[in-house]
């Protein structure tokens, strides 16, 4: 590409990523004095306290369990639409998608009326003459949300990888022997590693730093660590602690996406990103 | 020899509306060269798969040394197979690619590294097993495609257009090696191709199909000499396929002219394809020559040039001659009673 097509890109890149990231850095490493402001580490010991290291287990937590939830319903959900035997497999895909393409808080909010107290749940409960269950604001609300929400980027990378490979693969592995079982296990898991990888970086980013899922469904009883970088920001004001935050999950991330490339290989093109 | 290993006994396959197979009879002897030829769409790959269980006959049972093996699916049969494309598993290297089979069986580490090490240099691939299979060229995955199969030690071997992604040098290169390799270890190989030249260089049988029907079962010398209708004999090699008329036993009348022949046990009179060879044909003088026309083009092939001669009954001749006559040229086209070969017409 020429270097004169490439400019407006340069321009937006440097606005709304570098600029903003110098000035995380820039806050995180700095304590604000009379004088304007010196550099410092006091905001990330302040981070290493107890009851923001629970916040961050928590976050970890919720998000490995949402992630497992998410692969464990994804991964055969992606075997059906790539097979054969089942006609209908546009039908599903389009069941996976559709809700995509509504406003993210909007659908969290459903949630909130299904989940309720006097909502659909408890209503259909209640005319059974079944007693009503504390759903909302609980643990198992957010993981809910979480796993509802982010369940499509789980099985969409898996379903392009897994309906790209070869039938004959397929017919080679019972050829020489195996059985279903084991040509799942030794060709079509391993062929889908790509995409498994791919599902499992792109529900547990997201799950990881989400903030409006919590405090919709969690009541706001349930802190995680997006819950704290925006109370940081725009409740408490301290945006140096809330940088460095940021800052502490830019790390983890750009950790876990090495980790993740790692397991990924060579195969990177079939993947969604 | 003559033992028999697979029997196909009018089986039929049909896909939705369309007949891929109409009730055919086969047999396979063991350490047979089998190849099956025929254009795209006559039903060769899906006797393939049915040979090796990845399909199941609409109608028909197949045999395996006189067992029933029809609804037995492929990992419990005796039958490996060589893909198309390959299908080499990409996640694995040569070796374990190689070795897949026998994992699967649960042989030990020991006799796993003993087999596949022999089959990788039976191959010509020793010093390979690390790579990776993406890494390799068309004809090196070819060899491990081969070798995963042989690994096995199948009874038969099917090889489903094994060559045809390859170029010309290296396909004649691994026609001979098949070949050696099949001898070498007794197995019977069953081969699909749609190249003629394949088929007759390599095979013990041929079993030329067309639309779902096999057409003739032979060796390669008969089916190119004494080709059963005029489809086999445009198929197999090049030919001059015309209307004739038998007109009594050994007396056939075309181009204008009446000949002597040595077929027999035809309809007086009965309307007949009168197939002969281009090389066949040899230029004579015009003057006594009971065919006769004037040379059209002239392409030089290298061993031999390839000529039309347009005859006097608009008939055009391919003739194949070592020797050429000029362009516009009058000649005439001598040929012997025995090369000339009278077919029942297929259809009137």
């Amino acid at each position: 590409m020429k270097r004169s097509t490439l400019f407006p890109y340069v321009v937006w890149m440097a606005l709304f990523i570098i600029v903003p990231m110098v000035l995380v850095l820039y806050y995180a490493f700095t304590v604000p004095t009379e004088s304007g402001a010196t550099w410092s580490l006091e905001n990330f010991a302040r981070f290493f306290e107890p009851i923001y290291l629970r916040v961050l287990w928590r976050s970890l937590r919720l998000a490995v369990i949402s992630t497992v939830i998410c692969l464990v319903i994804g991964y055969p959900a992606a075997m059906v639409m790539s097979g054969n035997a089942f006609e209908q497999k546009h039908v599903i895909l389009l069941l996976f998608v559709v809700p995509m393409w509504m406003n993210f808080l909007l659908r969290t909010y459903a949630w909130l009326t299904i989940l309720e107290r006097n909502g659909v749940i408890n209503v259909v409960l209640n005319s059974l003459n079944l007693p009503s269950l504390n759903i909302l604001y609980t643990e198992g609300a957010v993981v809910l949300g979480m796993v509802y929400n982010f369940l499509p980027f789980m099985v969409l990378p898996i379903y392009s990888v897994l309906s790209k490979i070869d039938r004959g693969v397929v017919e080679a592995a019972g050829d020489l022997g195996a059985n279903a079982f084991q040509v799942f296990a030794k060709v079509i898991f391993p062929l889908s590693l790509p995409g498994v990888v791919s599902g499992v970086t792109m529900v547990f980013m997201p799950a990881l730093t989400t903030f409006v899922i919590s405090r919709l469904l969690g009541g706001g009883q349930f802190t995680l660590i997006g819950n704290l970088i925006e109370q940081q920001f725009l409740v408490v004001g301290d945006w140096g602690f809330g940088s460095s935050i940021s800052v502490v999950m830019i790390v983890l991330i750009l950790l876990s996406m090495a980790i993740m490339s790692f397991f990924e290989g060579e195969e990177k093109d079939v993947a969604l990103w | 020899m003559d033992e028999i290993i697979v029997e196909l006994k009018s089986v039929s396959k049909v896909y939705d509306e369309t007949v891929a197979l109409d009730g055919i009879n086969l047999y396979i002897r063991k350490n047979e060269f089998v190849t099956l030829l025929g254009p795209s769409g006559c039903g060769k790959t899906t006797t393939l798969r049915l040979i090796g269980g990845f399909e199941q006959p609409t109608d028909g049972t197949i045999l395996f040394e006189g067992r029933d093996v029809t609804d037995v699916p492929p990992y419990k049969r005796r039958v490996n197979t060589v893909f198309q494309r390959y299908a080499l598993f990409s996640h694995l290297d040569v070796f374990e690619n190689i070795a897949f089979g026998l994992r699967i069986k649960k042989y030990s580490e020991k006799v796993i590294k003993e087999k596949v090490g022999r089959m990788l240099e039976q191959v010509n691939l020793a010093g390979f097993e690390k790579r990776d299979v993406n890494s390799l060229s068309g004809g090196q995955q070819q060899r491990v495609a081969i070798a995963r199969a042989l690994v096995n030690e199948p009874e038969v071997l099917l090889l489903d257009e094994p060559l045809a992604a390859l170029d010309l040098k290296l396909r004649k290169e691994m026609q001979h090696e098949l070949k050696s390799m099949q001898k070498q270890l007794g197995i019977t190989f069953v081969f699909v191709t749609h190249d003629q030249e394949e088929a007759l260089s390599m095979s013990d049988t041929v079993v030329v199909m067309k639309d779902g029907r096999i057409q003739q079962i032979g060796t390669p010398v008969d089916i190119y000499n004494e080709p059963k209708n005029a489809f086999v004999a445009d198929f197999i090699g090049e030919s001059n396929i015309v209307d004739g008329i038998m007109r009594q036993d050994y007396v056939v009348d075309f181009g204008g002219a009446t000949f002597d022949c040595v077929d027999f046990g035809f309809a007086k009179d009965e309307e007949v394809d009168v197939v002969i060879r281009p090389e066949d044909l040899v230029l004579i003088p015009a003057e006594n020559a009971k065919l006769s026309g004037v040379v059209s083009s002239v392409n030089f092939l290298g061993v031999h040039y390839e000529m039309f001669v347009d005859a006097d009954d608009g008939t055009s001749w391919l003739v194949h001659s070592t020797l050429m006559e000029p362009v516009g040229t009058r000649v005439g086209l001598g040929l012997e009673p025995m090369d000339i070969h009278i077919m029942k017409k297929v259809r009137p």
